[in-house]
């Protein structure tokens, strides 16, 4: 019963959509800055539902694959010549870096450790008095939280033995670092993460609204709630106005999760860092504040500083800015696939690159459009 | 979930009671949700679910 009204719900959205794409005319370009969408919208063949004159690109959405290259040799550096037990999110093992990956290191004796959640990483230091354990704290503002309260309770605890290799973002800087950027980048719309705006809410995304008149659609994750945000966005722009509309309002509130908010702010300092394919994006990160630098393993094991480099012929900095689709990549499929991944966006889950490796080789998405797949 | 069970943080979502629901995200519940929104969600799920389709998702 519930399929038929869910399958009626997608048809009713992809009607609307139909009908505002082809009132507007032109080609429109929307954004997804999230990497269960991007999985999501392939998954269930949204793009090939879509109007021809539509788009929806992936920006920089994955926490894997926007993480700076140099940020990676600094953890894999961390595990291979410092004896330490680094925990992190498991998409991080196989990125590759200058030397190697966190998985061969695995294999050439570093302790490296899949955690779910960064409380797991507190525990084993608790566990392990004698052994220094360290998170390599990766994502959005979806994690920094989890990351916040693990510092907060290394230190309730009196951990001397544990520390963080922080490396998060903030999910609002990008996207308005992607319209500032030169040459502009043309974009009719973003649908706004779910999960981040849980965090942040709604209301942070008034900035890319207000000031360069983006229309900021918040959506769900499955597919009538993703074909339902895309027709609010071609509405808007058919209408011509930029409104910030909450699509997702069961799990995101205006002001966001508070006590979250509270513990980054708490624990992380606002930073300018950098992000692979973006550059340095002021505001985008966040860093240890100075009160909890005893908690900072780059200090702790006098870590080099990140440089950055890009694996040769790698488009994934191109990919991220969503600036380039992963077919234009020469080692797209060929010498870069998921078993052997070169660049981050084929790592990872929820990477652009695996998910047309997975979802579009026969056929890119603009080609398949309007079409049967 | 289901019948699994996990052991997750309420550390973001302070109140939370037994019977709640909550969305979780990398072991920790991040929002309450209202009864019904969780139920359709897990119908809605159900749906994706129902012929081959893996199970996806990330964990950030």
């Amino acid at each position: 019963m519930t399929h038929g009204i869910h399958k009626q719900q997608v048809r009713s959205a992809l009607v609307r959509l139909g009908a505002a794409a082809e009132a507007v005319g032109r080609p429109m370009a929307f954004m997804e800055v999230c990497g269960t969408h991007t999985m999501s919208a392939f998954r269930c063949g949204l793009h090939a539902l879509m109007p021809e004159n539509v788009r929806l690109i992936s920006g920089p959405g994955c926490p894997v694959c926007v993480t700076a290259q140099g940020d990676i040799d600094q953890l894999i550096e961390l595990a291979m010549d410092r004896d330490v037990t680094l925990c992190t999110y498991g998409d991080m093992l196989r990125v590759p870096g200058r030397m190697g990956s966190l998985e061969r290191a695995r294999g050439r004796g570093a302790e490296v450790r899949v955690v779910y959640c960064a409380l797991d990483a507190v525990r084993l230091a608790q566990s392990q008095p004698q052994r220094q354990v360290v998170f390599g704290a990766v994502g959005f503002e979806t994690t920094a939280p989890a990351t916040a309260v693990a510092v907060l309770k290394a230190q309730e605890l009196g951990l001397e033995n544990f520390s963080v290799l922080v490396s998060h973002k903030r999910v609002v800087p990008a996207m308005l670092a992607l319209l500032e950027s030169s040459p502009p980048h043309k974009l009719d719309g973003f649908l706004c993460p779910g999960h981040v705006s849980v965090i942040i809410g709604a209301s942070a995304y008034r900035p890319v609204v207000h000031k360069h008149g983006v229309p900021c659609v918040i959506g769900g994750f499955e597919e009538a709630l993703m074909a339902e945000a895309m027709a609010v966005l071609a509405e808007q722009v058919r209408d011509g106005v930029a409104k910030l509309t909450n699509h997702y309002p069961e799990a995101v509130t205006g002001g966001g999760n508070r006590v979250a908010m509270a513990c980054i702010d708490g624990v992380f300092r606002v930073a300018d860092v950098r992000w692979r394919g973006l550059g340095v994006i002021p505001g985008s990160g966040l860093m240890l504040r100075d009160s909890l630098r005893a908690f900072d393993a780059a200090d702790r094991f006098a870590l080099a500083r990140p440089e950055d480099h890009e694996p040769r012929g790698c488009l994934c900095g191109q990919v991220i800015a969503g600036r380039a689709t992963p077919d234009k990549c020469r080692l797209f499929g060929t010498a870069c696939t998921p078993i052997n991944p070169i660049g981050p966006c084929m790592v990872s889950g929820e990477g652009t690159c695996q998910a047309w490796f997975k979802y579009a080789r026969q056929g890119t998405p603009a080609a398949t459009a309007g079409g049967a797949p | 979930m289901h019948g699994n069970q996990v052991a997750v943080s309420t550390a973001l979502v302070p109140g939370v009671m037994v019977g709640d629901w909550v969305l979780l995200h990398a072991g920790f519940a991040i929002q309450r949700l209202e009864p019904d929104e969780a139920q359709q969600t897990w119908s809605v799920l159900a749906d994706l679910q129902a012929p081959g389709s893996g199970a996806g998702g990330g964990v950030r």
